[in-house]
């Protein structure tokens, strides 16, 4: 519903078949008690490391089930520890610039190399359930999804303006409601964005890691990834169909219903002054505004909330005035640097034993590893090169074309979040039947998960061109060399950027599971630093395993530094369109 | 132009009363990676008593909104204390508000819960909150809005809002920082008699009204007291009671005269605070900014200082600064940089707050485009030590290019992060005008103009 009126949200809206929409709500309630439950008993089992998988089409719902409870508990997960995060480097000066180096460092890493290190700890940790494999790829899961949100919530604070600080402080806002009024909502547009991009890795992730070899070990879970990994062995066709359909619907279903609704809810959180014209609707969040829905749940939190403000008032700490640039040295406590020490300690320790271990890697695999990380390389700016090549037109023709555009671009922003590692499966097979081999499957695997990416953006930097400017281009007979040079590149390219970046990132996490895999009884691969990796983690070869990912994380972040932000500052200041 | 007769010559404002917020000798500097320190605020005595509003008003980089922000607790002063009735600040359970300039609501809350959250924060519970913060919209005139977002309102009609937030919570001293210079003239106007017919029948339960404006007349109609800063650091140059009764009349003598009054205190050249000596750090001595090697640069662009100079001829080469102000309807932070930078070019003087056009001016305001820009180059050479290093450095290199921060770093002694590169910005918008360098902004490279010399031979042809 498009709300014209300017005081159109004062208004009551009229509530359509109320009714019905309440039963549904309270259906939906019983239905999560039961996957409750059921989820419940499954994890406090006995341990099975492989579970046999059906191929069966009517063991997809449960299979689908089992893996959205895994991406939805690592989510919440990585939401709690990137505010956490976030929030703890925003307000400790002596650590930030640390933990925010951790951030841009963990960011750059592939979380699939980390894979076996984190199933056998967790295994160890929870012995005698089904929780601990769970928790291991639980866990592989957060660790692909958090980063991001964190750094989008810590830039989020930093940047909110003084003046709404001081307000604030005057007022003598205690930590809680800053929280609420001032920080969560200055910060929650970022957080809905990023959590798309975060549960579409976390869907990369989980599929590749749901059925993992190592060592002698085999571990198997119940879900879309084990399934579509058991079908592609066997070569069930029609089992993998099925499987990568319910993976769409899955995507589809959750753009649907969750992240439209809550894109167009957290547009009352824009900063801005003016309410801006065009913007996202979402008739599922209509219709849940309608129903009594949250109405319980709000008095419920008021009656939380009251309590904490009262006490919180009272406390001393809110008495006063704090003043926001409290320059004096503050005073390092005996136990702040007992834990300081401890912490160089620990972690001096633990980088050692590993570096003792990389001394077991010898010449020829060091060799072998370093050509691995050449080739990946090329292969990955190939995909992204190959990218830009055919979205670049094909998006800018979509965004000069308003109509177009607004169908493409939502079908392109679904596709980003389509799991490559889905189509993987069905894309190996056609190459084996064609007789290509994975060398150029990888790279069309890469492809897959980064074109959409940069297609997304550069729509949305074609439509951002000013028609004034396009007018002015057609105006003075600009020929289509002056056009691109002058007009389009420029105006793309701080979108084009963004998406060049994000693509990057997938492309080198899209390597680790395109470069080695198993078909029926084969084992396909292709000299790569991923399949290094892969390879590493079949053998139980730790040392490989620690040095390759080293290797690809120094490579992704030296490309970081040296290229990508440079390109982003450039974007930042020169090409930025104003106004 | 003789000399306007002041009927309200300074008298030091003598409080009887015992004072709310009492400031002792608060400083506000900031520490430089050498042993320089850049100081904002020299050492200022200053107190807000009951019953009266307090306007404190000064050009920019007077450091009027520091000295709110250390009155209120939300910054603490470099050295100094601050007093609540007798009490440190920071220990003090104060009740203020301020009023900002931005506005400062939280756009993701209605209007009532704006309002609302203030008290929220004080414990006060939901049906009380409601009751007083309706009350209060009642009042700022914003009943039937509660339900609607701040964005959704105008610009006035926000202000409303902040006022109503304010004023919620009964504060002992409103501050307001600039309250109605976000706002047009008319809204303003309309706002700032609201506020006085407020204040005057009691209806708020303020005790003190703490003003920062830049806007003199402003600072006329509201303030019982006026206190106007000059910059450098920022220190008092006059503290003195307004005698108007209210309503007061901006077209009447006394009121013009008074505004006169205040123009040349501000335009008047600047004698250093006696107190900024630092006492307390005998070891590392206070800079003054104004005997360091660089001058401050005032952010004015060539264009402006023309328009002033041919306005000044106009009227016969000298005039009333506030009556210029008044032709072109600055206010004075639009119209002091231009008329510093004029001064400091030498195009023209000021004597006794009027501003006189000199010889160099007067050629300047008659010549056509290139002889101007000309005559800036020499002027700028001349009188502007930055813009005659960067000139010579780019002569002297053999690429004719130098970096910005080769420059920042100089200036970096001298000037805070942010003044350094306003400095910079006003640098090289004279230098590119003058066509004294090119700067490349991709590269951050000061770089000599290719076609230099030509240009120069081509102007030289033209005369």
């Amino acid at each position: 519903m498009n709300l014209q009126h300017p005081l159109a949200r004062t208004l009551v809206t009229t509530r359509t078949w109320p009714f019905l929409i309440d039963v549904g709500v309270a259906a939906c309630g019983l239905a999560i008690f039961f996957s409750l439950v059921s989820t419940g008993t499954y994890w406090l089992g006995k341990p099975i490391p492989v579970v046999p998988i059906s191929h069966s089409i009517s063991a997809l719902p449960a299979y689908a089930f089992y893996s959205i409870v895994r991406i939805a508990i690592a989510y919440l997960l990585s939401l709690i520890f990137a505010v956490s995060y976030g929030y703890t480097a925003a307000y400790n000066p002596r650590i930030e610039a640390w933990m925010v180096a951790v951030l841009d460092v963990l960011q750059s890493i592939p979380v699939l190399s980390f894979l076996p290190p984190v199933v056998l700890a967790m295994v160890a940790l929870v012995p005698g359930h089904q929780m601990g494999i769970e928790m291991g790829v639980i866990l592989l899961i957060f660790t692909g999804q958090v980063w991001n949100l964190a750094f989008s919530f810590y830039s989020s604070i930093k940047s909110i303006p003084r003046e709404m600080r001081e307000a604030a402080s005057i007022y003598r806002y205690s930590g809680w409601q800053r929280f609420w009024q001032l920080e969560m909502p200055y910060a929650a547009i970022g957080l809905v964005w990023n959590s798309i991009v975060s549960v579409a890795g976390g869907w990369f992730a989980l599929i590749a890691c749901e059925m993992f070899t190592m060592g002698d070990r085999n571990f198997q879970l119940p879900g879309l990834g084990s399934y579509l990994q058991t079908a592609t062995a066997s070569g069930d066709i029609r089992a993998l169909v099925a499987g990568f359909l319910v993976v769409i619907l899955i995507v589809v279903a959750t753009d649907q219903l969750l992240w439209r609704p809550l894109i167009a809810w957290s547009d009352k959180f824009k900063f801005e002054q003016v309410e801006s014209a065009d913007r996202v609707e979402s008739p599922i969040l209509e219709l849940l505004r309608r129903s009594n829905l949250f109405a319980a749940p709000g008095r419920i939190w008021t009656s939380f909330e009251e309590p904490i403000f009262r006490r919180m008032a009272a406390t001393a700490d809110c008495r006063v005035v704090h003043p926001l640039d409290d320059e004096r040295p503050r005073r390092n406590s005996a136990g702040l640097w007992a834990l300081a020490i401890a912490a160089i300690c620990v972690v001096g320790w633990g980088a050692t034993q590993a570096v003792l271990m990389l001394s077991k890697v010898t010449w020829p695999e060091l060799r072998l590893l370093l050509e691995g990380a050449g080739a990946t390389f090329l292969r990955v700016n190939a995909a992204l090169l190959i990218s830009a090549a055919w979205t670049v037109p094909v998006g800018v023709a979509i965004g000069f074309n308003p109509k177009l555009a607004r169908i493409a671009q939502p079908i392109a922003q679904v596709m980003a979040s389509v799991p490559a590692t889905a189509f993987f499966p069905i894309l190996l097979i056609g190459l084996v039947r064609i007789g290509g081999g994975l060398g150029i499957g990888s790279i069309v695997l890469m492809l897959l998960g980064t074109q959409w990416y940069i297609l997304f953006n550069v729509i949305a930097g074609a439509m951002s061109i000013p028609s004034d400017l396009r007018e002015v281009s057609s105006l003075y007979h600009f020929n289509r060399w002056q056009r691109w040079t002058k007009l389009i590149l420029p105006g793309i390219f701080p979108y084009l950027i963004t998406g060049m970046v994000t693509a990057s990132g997938g492309a080198w996490n899209a390597s680790v599971f395109a470069e080695y895999t198993h078909l029926k009884d084969r084992t396909l691969q292709t000299i790569g630093l991923g399949a290094q990796i892969d390879w590493a983690t079949d053998h139980g070869r730790f040392p490989i395993l620690l040095l390759a990912t080293i290797l690809i994380s120094l490579m992704v972040v030296t490309m970081n530094r040296l290229v990508w932000r440079r390109l982003y500052r450039l974007a930042e200041t020169r090409y930025k369109l104003e106004g | 132009m003789q000399e306007a007769a002041t009927p309200t010559e300074p008298q030091t404002a003598a409080p009887a009363l015992e004072p709310i917020i009492r400031a002792e000798k608060i400083e506000k500097y900031y520490a430089q990676p050498s042993q320089n320190r850049i100081q904002v605020i020299s050492a200022t005595d200053l107190s807000i008593v009951p019953g009266e509003i307090l306007a404190l008003l000064g050009p920019s980089g007077s450091g009027k909104s520091t000295m709110l922000r250390m009155l209120t607790g939300l910054s603490s002063p470099s050295a100094g204390q601050v007093f609540w009735h007798e009490k440190p600040i920071s220990q003090a359970e104060i009740n203020v508000s301020i009023v900002f300039q931005s506005f400062a609501l939280f756009p993701w809350l209605t209007v009532l819960e704006n309002v609302e959250a203030p008290l929220q924060a004080r414990g006060v519970g939901p049906e009380e909150r409601r009751e007083r913060s309706m009350k209060m919209l009642d009042t700022v005139g914003l009943d039937g809005f509660e339900g609607a977002y701040p964005k959704e309102l105008s610009g006035g009609m926000r202000q409303r809002v902040g006022f109503a937030r304010a004023l919620v919570v009964e504060p002992e001293v409103l501050f307001m920082d600039e309250p109605f210079s976000a706002l047009d003239v008319l809204t303003a106007e309309n706002l700032r008699s609201e506020l006085l017919e407020l204040w005057a029948n009691k209806t708020m339960p303020t005790k003190a009204v703490f003003l920062v404006t830049h806007n003199i007349e402003e600072a006329v109609l509201l303030a019982d007291r006026i206190i106007v800063l000059g910059r450098n650091p920022g220190h008092i140059r006059t503290d003195f009671r307004v005698q108007l009764a209210q309503p007061r009349d901006r077209k009447s003598e006394p009121f013009t005269q008074l505004v006169d009054y205040i123009y040349k205190v501000l335009t008047k050249p600047d004698v250093a605070p006696s107190d900024a000596p630092d006492r307390q750090h005998p070891d590392t001595r206070v800079r003054d900014q104004r005997q360091m090697h660089y001058q401050m640069l005032p952010h004015a662009r060539p264009g402006g200082m023309a328009g002033l100079l041919e306005l000044l001829l106009d009227k016969g080469g000298r005039d009333d600064i506030y009556r210029l102000a008044d032709d072109l309807a600055f206010e004075i932070d639009d119209l002091l940089p231009i008329v510093d930078a004029a001064q400091l070019l030498g195009f023209l003087k000021i004597e006794e707050g009027d501003a006189a056009i000199t010889a160099s001016g007067t050629e300047f305001a008659n010549s056509e485009i290139l002889r101007q820009k000309e005559l800036f180059r020499d002027a700028a050479l001349e009188n502007v030590l930055l813009l005659r290093q960067i000139r010579r450095a780019l002569e002297a290199k053999s690429d004719h290019t130098v970096p910005e921060e080769f420059f920042l770093d100089m200036l970096d002694e001298q000037f805070s992060q942010e003044e350094c590169l306003r400095q910079m910005e006003t640098a090289v918008t004279w230098g590119r005008y003058a066509e004294l360098f090119d700067f490349d902004a991709g590269r951050r490279r000061f770089v000599l103009p290719d076609a230099q010399e030509e240009e120069l031979a081509v102007d030289g042809d033209a005369k």
